[in-house]
């Protein structure tokens, strides 16, 4: 069988959006930023609203609008706010607000279901240029800053007495985050780009001994997700970001089913031993 | 008489626009010294040992630290998530180069051989003490800096730390600056403690403290003699303007607590 294009296509992007999303999304458990993914992602329809209006492309929107949320929170975090209230006003008021300025914008009837579960199989070979790009730029970032960001997420005090900047280690972390959202923009949408953050990882986890492992084991994951996704979305004709996201969840309820299982066999051979 | 490790003159240290948590301090360290800080809560004392490390910037004064100090940290309790998967033995290598040879030894050393490939998130409290003593030993310290080293253990525990701690410093001979939130319990070896509140209001020996009778009696031989109390009737308000320190006072500027 000949693979179509845009299915091989679609495959490239989603593989561009694991790569980003698998290590960053690893900062994102161990940090407890998850609703903070939440409010960059959901800034990012105010984004395509506001890229429509002015007739800039989306993907440059998007970015603005999602690194200006994350510089918000950023501050916000800084000064002690109960962060679990202030990011959920944020994310939601994001979100509205983005769907009500779509809504005004003239002579436009824009489908609205592409920005927020994407649109992965109308990904054009420019559009993944620029993605790869945009993920391109998170990897090295991470990779580059590695020691410093999983030191500052360890204890910020430990990475100050070594010397480090805990502040510019988060600003790192706040700007991957933007570019990532709008790298997934296209692939899973606005509402489960969070999904792509949190499920990989959090599935790695059942069996990762080194975060470097968890790291690597994310994206192997975000990965196999893709593909198991994009294909069932094909066979069942089912939205395919959705799809990815769903293969995720069963990945993950797989795992954690597994590692239930690995722990019960362990005490049972040490209980016998 | 040797240069000192850090020295810190007029030291007053803010946060934004708050008013000061530290007001004109003025302190010394010198090679192989034992020095406690002990205050109640909110009194400074962590602000003070991170303005001596150089990771917050005073408001005014200055600290100089001797040129190449080596320090070991060991910061207060580390809040870790369980979802991140860190062995011992990989905490002990952030940003450090460590053979498998270095990471035994650094841990036999601190009483914990047999955690090398544990998860850091998965040790008891005086596990994970022993395990940042052992990282803060990593870089052959002239100066080992505990920030309240022992919360959350109990005093068995507490005591076994700070015996620790002594037979370390013996070892190696670097100096030892501990923060305690414990009024009664510092360290016997100390040779200075300093009683901060916003200021350095005393300074004096834990000696004469800790061999009176009725404290013996209290901590007995429990704790091996490495703990002491450090008696210290704070309670000068505004209707007890004479102090009662039953420990020699040692500087000539007055008291001024402004409660």
């Amino acid at each position: 069988m000949i693979i179509d294009d845009f299915i091989l296509r679609a495959l490239i992007a989603g593989i561009l959006v694991a790569v980003a999303a698998g290590p960053l999304g690893c900062f994102v458990v161990w940090r407890r930023m998850a609703y903070f993914g939440d409010a960059t992602a959901h800034a990012a329809i105010l984004g395509v609203a506001l890229a429509l209006a002015f007739d800039v492309s989306v993907f440059a929107g998007t970015l603005a609008t999602a690194l200006a949320m994350a510089v918000i929170v950023a501050a916000l975090a800084g000064r002690g706010w109960a962060m679990d209230t202030t990011l959920g006003v944020l994310a939601h008021s994001a979100l509205a607000l983005g769907l009500v300025a779509v809504s005004f914008l003239p002579g436009v009837r824009v489908d609205l279901t592409a920005y927020l579960f994407g649109d992965i199989l109308t990904v054009t070979t420019a559009d993944l240029w620029v993605m790869a790009a945009g993920a391109g730029l998170v990897l090295g970032l991470l990779i580059w800053r590695w020691e410093g960001l999983l030191t500052t997420t360890i204890s910020e005090d430990l990475a100050l007495s070594l010397g480090m900047n805990p502040a510019r280690e988060r600003l790192i972390l706040t700007l991957a985050l933007a570019v990532t959202v709008a790298v997934g923009l296209k692939v899973v949408g606005a509402l489960l780009i969070a999904a792509m953050l949190i499920v990989p990882p959090a599935s790695a986890r059942v069996f990762s001994r080194s975060p470097e492992v968890m790291a690597v084991a994310s994206v192997i994951l975000a990965v196999l997700a893709v593909i198991v996704g994009l294909v069932a979305s094909l066979q069942l004709d089912t939205p395919t970001g959705p799809s990815i996201v769903t293969a995720a969840a069963a990945f993950f309820a797989g795992f954690l089913a597994l590692g239930a299982v690995m722990r019960v066999v362990k005490a049972a051979r040490t209980g016998r031993g | 008489m040797t240069e000192p490790l850090i020295r810190a003159e007029g030291l007053t240290v803010a946060y934004g626009r708050a008013a000061p948590v530290l007001r004109h301090v003025n302190f010394t360290l010198n090679p192989g010294e034992i020095v406690t800080i002990v205050g109640p809560n909110g009194s400074g004392k962590s602000t003070l040992v991170r303005a001596l490390l150089g990771m917050i910037k005073p408001a005014s004064g200055t600290v100089t630290q001797a040129r190449g100090l080596a320090i070991g940290y060991v910061p207060q309790k580390l809040h870790l998530d369980p979802n991140l998967p860190l062995t011992v033995a990989r905490f002990l290598r952030l940003n450090r180069r460590l053979s498998d040879v270095q990471v035994t030894a650094l841990l036999a050393r601190t009483g914990v051989p047999e955690l090398a490939q544990r998860e850091l998130a998965t040790l008891s409290g005086g596990q994970f003490q022993r395990v940042l003593l052992a990282r803060a030993l990593a870089g052959n310290p002239q100066i080992l800096v505990l920030d309240e080293p022992t919360q959350g253990l109990d005093q068995p525990g507490t005591a076994a730390f700070y015996r620790l701690i002594e037979d370390v410093r013996r070892e190696i001979g670097c100096a030892v600056l501990s923060v305690s939130h414990d009024l009664h319990v510092v360290m016997s070896a100390s040779d200075r403690v300093i009683c901060l509140n916003g200021h350095i209001c005393c300074e004096g020996t834990p000696s004469v403290v800790s061999n009176a009778p009725e404290y013996r009696a209290l901590f007995g031989l429990g704790t091996g003699g490495a703990l002491a109390l450090y008696q210290h009737h704070h309670d000068h308000g505004a209707d007890h303007p004479e102090h009662t320190h039953e420990h020699s006072h040692e500087h000539s500027e007055a008291c001024d607590h402004d409660h």
